[in-house]
């Protein structure tokens, strides 16, 4: 399953709640203020980091920039995606859920 | 138009403060006429929903909690809330609605529309849907 | 891949019509199909005809429009929805006794069972929202 996470941790509970319940092996890509839970040295790194054995974690290119946010910033093992990244993800994967 | 698919409703908002959770009932309802296999979850303070005495007169606002009622019904029977949820609201199952559904494969026996479940069922419960909207 | 897509925030408040958009233009981009995008609680807001943005930020309903126009796409506001906000075509204007209607070119309005029809019919939906 692909999930997309569009708010920021630290504005919400979306992304806690998301991999709480995401299964191993799922695709979750964060988009828009959800890249901010991409982010190395936060106070969310550790949990966030935590998963990435379990699921594979993306984030939107284009709203890491909009942010000025650049790759080096986020957390080693999260790989930046475009939206034709974001169109092969949705495709790869069966089942969507849009975390709002 | 082929095999029904699994349509699950996810609510993750408290009632009142914003329209989603009243304009998704709106969706579960019309949507229930279209016979695929639907369920709902409430996760987070989407478990406000299904509180019980919910009464807006002194709001102005429209109390749309009666219309939870209707869902049995509509044939939307499976109403999955999230146990976690409720213990972190200090909430039990008794502060809930008693939604009920008819089960006519059981000389129409009245039975529990909601079931509380815990985040690991829940997570099951979500992989097994085709299709997932949040409200 | 058939594809559809539901908008549930107005333009310019929140991010969702925006990366809707740029979803959907990356799929067709692509060669996918998009059976059709729905609009949802203030995500109706995208169907006025009446916005005026500055001219040097993009124009949100209009590019919808052309999108539209460019590639044939069904592009539904919930009439539930756009009653409650105000987003009238001339049916519906006539219907309810509104003295005009301001739906944007390439914009429908209908029910509720267009959105599971394009659950039902495509093989993803996807949600951009709050």
């Amino acid at each position: 399953m692909l999930h997309t996470v569009n708010k920021s941790p630290f504005e919400s509970s979306s992304l806690k709640t998301c991999l709480s319940l995401a299964k191993r092996d799922s695709d979750v890509l964060l988009i828009e203020d959800g890249v901010y839970g991409a982010l190395s040295g936060s106070a969310h790194t550790s949990w966030v980091a935590e998963v990435l054995g379990e699921v594979r974690v993306y984030a939107l290119e284009p709203d890491l920039k909009a942010r000025g946010l650049s790759k080096d910033k986020l957390i080693p093992g999260i790989e930046a995606v475009s939206y034709d990244g974001f169109v092969e993800l949705a495709c790869v994967n069966d089942k969507i859920q849009n975390w709002l | 138009m082929g095999q029904a698919k699994k349509f699950m409703y996810i609510n993750r908002h408290a009632p009142c403060g914003t329209a989603y959770a009243v304009e998704g009932l709106e969706v579960v309802l019309i949507g229930a006429a279209f016979e695929q296999d639907v369920c709902m979850a409430f996760i987070g303070d989407g478990v406000f929903q299904l509180k019980q005495d919910q009464d807006t007169a002194d709001t102005g606002m429209k109390n749309f909690s009666p219309a939870y009622r209707a869902l049995g019904d509509y044939e939307v029977n499976r109403l999955y809330v999230e146990r976690e949820s409720l213990q972190e609201r200090g909430l039990t199952e008794e502060d809930l609605m008693p939604l009920t559904w008819e089960d006519e494969d059981d000389d129409w026996a009245e039975k529990p529309s909601i079931h509380v479940v815990d985040r690991t069922q829940l997570s099951d419960l979500i992989e097994e849907q085709d299709i997932i909207l949040n409200f | 891949m058939k594809f559809s897509v539901m908008v549930n925030e107005g333009p310019y408040t929140h991010q969702a019509a925006d990366s809707a958009y740029q979803f959907i233009s990356a799929a067709l981009e692509a060669g996918h199909e998009i059976f059709r995008v729905f609009f949802y609680h203030d995500g109706v807001n995208n169907g006025t005809r009446l916005t005026t943005p500055p001219q040097d930020d993009r124009h949100i309903v209009n590019r919808w429009s052309e999108l539209a126009t460019e590639h044939d796409l069904d592009m539904v506001v919930c009439v539930a929805a756009a009653q409650r906000r105000g987003i009238v075509d001339s049916d519906e204007a006539k219907r309810n006794g509104k003295d005009s209607d301001n739906i944007a070119p390439g914009f429908r309005i209908s029910g509720l069972g267009q959105l599971i029809e394009a659950g039902i019919e495509s093989d993803r939906l996807l949600v951009f929202g709050d």
